[in-house]
């Protein structure tokens, strides 16, 4: 008897062992179908589909009850977001499923600093959009970034990053500065320079513990933005060191590192949203999208304190797009929800409720920031001014390496400046040599 | 294994014969008793089959699990390591030979990031490990409340990397950290520890002895309960302190359990990267502007996972294997040093 319940225990054991391997084993390859959408058992034929979507960061589109509005529209869809916080994180993740053919979501985000490399690399891994949409409904210069050699259009524009100023009235009244944003936009139209010449004088007077501008890299990017050439050129080569662009904006901030006007702080690190918080610093270089960060960082304290006004020049910075892969297996309806979530109306959506700027011109007009928003910003005419800029934004090329060479120029070579106070030709020679490790020269 | 061979060839001993000196093979004697006497021939095979295929069948499950995700892709990571692969591109693998390696001997990036790794894993394993003794000596004496301390020596382990680093840079906030308001209350000049070359290094360093400390000085504390007590009644006797007890007695007896704990460190040292990650912040991969705590696991995912060139990071991935072998290797001689002497 106690044999047989033993032999029966060694077996049941050996049994879930087996069971657990196999598991194991089915575990790997179910799951990939599972994230691509089709564990609804029903598929297209009457029953529920399950389309995935990926995205990093705050899209915006569940805060603004999109996802709801469209299961609602088409009951037989239900809608599950993949969100993972950072792009750095998330588009290794998305290369690799994408080359793999499989666990791809059904329909995939991609940032602008990966667009190019997404358009060089994986085109044949997206479905052609262009013939599925009226392309006029976008900027012409934010379909150009997702468009292939051959024409083909792997990704439609979600929100861009129109270049305006943030600052603090109060911080700026109290250092005897101008607040009237239509005279400061004039006092330094045109030129970076004049607006970190604005900083010099600012620093004269600062309230104490206050400093002009966040960061020396904050106004290198938006002075980048508006620059017509960056790291490489129409053919793909890499010209950063002979970059006109490049060149100005890197002076630009390299009279900032230098100073003492700047907070030092590294954008998105928690120090910086602690310095929002504490009006460390009076202005911040403000794409649209900083508009609802600088709201959520700044909190109360900040109501009605912060203005807005018209860049120097206008420029870009940001900006996503939601692309098909061809290894979704509902991709038709894939393709209707990423039109449905990029057409006009529903942009103009997201920017009620987080201020993301539209790539659709058509939507402006009937633009309509959040009462509370402009609360916030002292009634600036925000759909102005950022539609203003949005619409004399020079083309840029943007290349394969371009966020890891922009990351050596910020955070190796102007960071080495402005913290380790190295001189900027230090600086400009580590970048040099960061960016030749990225391209592996 | 041996339990089951001993019940195998004995199959009629009986329960009796050594009850309490081999559990294990009692019980499995008495269990099995039956079926090898009686029964069938197919009962019999069956029987001897479960014996012998038994264990390999348990074992497998580790074995298959080993082989999918260790076994083949640190192979595959080899080959990947002689070819110029991108990120973007994976199919469109071209032959590098030893490039790649080659490429690492003359970057300065690279020897950086292992004599980072260097630094970092002395400045945190030697402080620690000695921490950890003097701990477990404490813990040693008749305390009250000691299962209360033992659990709160192990706390720090229990925390996860993320929530210990993301203290841990408040702390070292260069504006308003507590480590710098301590500073400047003594007077000091304040920090500004992630952009400091040694400054971060300590940082990153504490983080680890933090972490570590308290399961090594347990570790310690189950070698010094094995010590037998006549040893330091004797020495007692023979008129020995407190301090040449524990320099005579304990610390020769701990010789085995400190190489474990220094091979282990070594080894935890060499694969540092979460904490410099974490405490670097965005773009924590480059480990600061200067590369300062950039360690070689930071090198790697930032060639691999940033910027994309697979086969450089693969090289890299090898190179700190080819370490550890070294550092195994080194291991191996000292431990037979040490059981010689």
């Amino acid at each position: 008897m106690r044999t047989s319940t033993r032999r029966s225990h060694r077996m049941t054991a050996l049994a879930a062992v087996a069971v657990m391997a196999t598991g194991l084993l089915a575990g790997c390859a179910s799951d990939d179908d599972s994230s691509s959408g089709s564990d609804n058992g029903g598929g297209n034929g009457g029953g529920k589909t399950t389309l995935t979507i990926g995205t990093f960061g705050t899209f915006g589109y569940k805060q603004a009850g999109l996802y709801d509005e469209y299961m609602k529209l088409h009951p037989e869809i239900t809608i599950k977001e993949n969100v993972t916080t950072r792009t750095d994180v998330y588009w290794p993740k998305v290369l690799t499923r994408l080359q793999a053919g499989s666990g791809t979501d059904d329909v995939q985000a991609i940032e602008i600093g990966n667009i190019t490399e997404a358009v060089q690399t994986q085109a044949d891994k997206f479905v052609d959009l262009g013939a599925q949409v009226d392309k006029s409904q976008w900027l012409d210069w934010k379909n150009a970034q997702a468009t292939t050699k051959d024409g083909k259009l792997i990704g439609l524009g979600t929100d861009i990053g129109p270049m305006a100023i943030c600052y603090r009235k109060d911080l700026f009244q109290k250092a005897g500065l101008e607040t009237d944003r239509n005279k400061l936009a004039e006092l330094w139209k045109g030129d970076w320079a004049k607006y970190v010449d604005l900083g010099k004088k600012y620093m004269e007077k600062a309230p104490s513990g206050t400093k002009f501008v966040d960061s020396a890299s904050s106004v290198y990017n938006a002075a980048l933005g508006g620059a017509k050439d960056r790291y490489y050129d129409a053919d793909g080569n890499v010209i950063w060191d002979k970059s006109e662009g490049v060149k100005k904006a890197w002076d630009v901030a390299m009279t900032v590192a230098t100073s003492d006007m700047s907070a030092k702080l590294k954008q998105f690190d928690k120090p910086w949203d602690q310095g929002f918080a504490n009006a460390k610093f009076a202005t911040v270089a403000c794409p649209a999208w900083m508009v609802g960060y600088i709201q959520e960082k700044s909190g109360d304290a900040g109501k009605g304190n912060w203005d807005v006004a018209a860049a120097p020049t206008a420029a870009n910075w940001g900006g996503s797009f939601l692309g098909v892969p061809k290894a979704s297996k509902h991709q038709k309806e894939a393709i209707e929800l990423a039109k449905w979530l990029t057409a006009p109306e529903q942009q103009a959506k997201v920017f009620a409720k987080q201020a993301s700027f539209p790539s659709t011109p058509a939507a402006y007009s009937s633009l309509k920031p959040s009462p509370d928003t402009l609360a916030y910003f002292s009634d600036a005419p925000l759909t102005q001014i950022y539609s203003d800029s949005a619409k004399t934004i020079p083309s840029q090329i943007f290349g394969i390496k371009d966020q890891p060479i922009n990351t050596a120029l910020t955070d190796v070579g102007i960071l080495q400046v402005e913290q380790k106070g190295k001189s900027p030709e230090q600086g400009w020679k580590a970048a040099t040599e960061e960016i030749k490790d990225v391209l592996g020269q | 294994m041996t339990g089951s061979k001993q019940a195998l060839a004995q199959p009629a001993s009986s329960a009796g014969a050594a009850p309490g000196k081999q559990p294990g093979a009692a019980r499995r004697a008495h269990g099995r008793g039956r079926p090898a006497s009686g029964g069938s021939p197919w009962r019999s095979r069956l029987y001897r089959w479960d014996m012998k295929a038994s264990p390999y069948a348990f074992i497998t499950p580790f074995f298959v699990i080993f082989g999918a995700f260790s076994l083949v892709p640190l192979l595959y990571t080899a080959w990947y390591s002689l070819h110029h692969v991108q990120l973007s591109s994976l199919d469109h693998q071209t032959w590098a030979g030893l490039d790649n390696y080659e490429n690492l001997l003359s970057s300065d990036f690279f020897w950086n990031a292992l004599k980072n790794t260097f630094t970092i894993g002395v400045i945190s394993t030697v402080p620690q490990l000695a921490a950890a003794i003097w701990l477990a000596h404490m813990l040693n004496y008749r305390l009250r409340g000691s299962t209360v301390w033992r659990v709160v020596m192990l706390t720090p382990y229990a925390t996860s990397v993320a929530a210990a680093t993301l203290v841990f840079t408040l702390l070292f906030a260069p504006d308003n950290g507590m480590v710098n308001w301590v500073l400047d209350a003594l007077g000091m000049d304040p920090v500004n520890w992630r952009e400091s070359d040694w400054g971060s290094q300590l940082a990153v360093s504490s983080i680890v002895i933090w972490r570590w400390t308290g399961y090594n000085a347990l570790i310690y504390l189950a070698a010094m309960q094995a010590i037998p007590a006549d040893l330091y009644e004797s020495a007692a006797l023979d008129g020995a302190t407190r301090w040449q007890q524990f320099r005579h007695v304990t610390i020769p007896m701990l010789r085995p359990t400190i190489l474990f704990t220094v091979v282990v460190s070594t080894i935890g040292a060499t694969q540092l990267f979460g904490e410099p990650l974490l405490f670097g912040g965005v773009s924590g991969t480059k480990g600061g502007s200067e590369h300062q705590y950039q360690t070689l696991g930071l090198y790697m995912y930032d060639q691999g996972w940033i910027v994309g060139n697979l086969g450089k990071a693969s090289a890299i991935a090898w190179s700190m294997f080819l370490i550890l072998l070294i550092i195994a290797a080194i291991n191996l001689l000292i431990s037979r040093r040490l059981r010689k002497s």
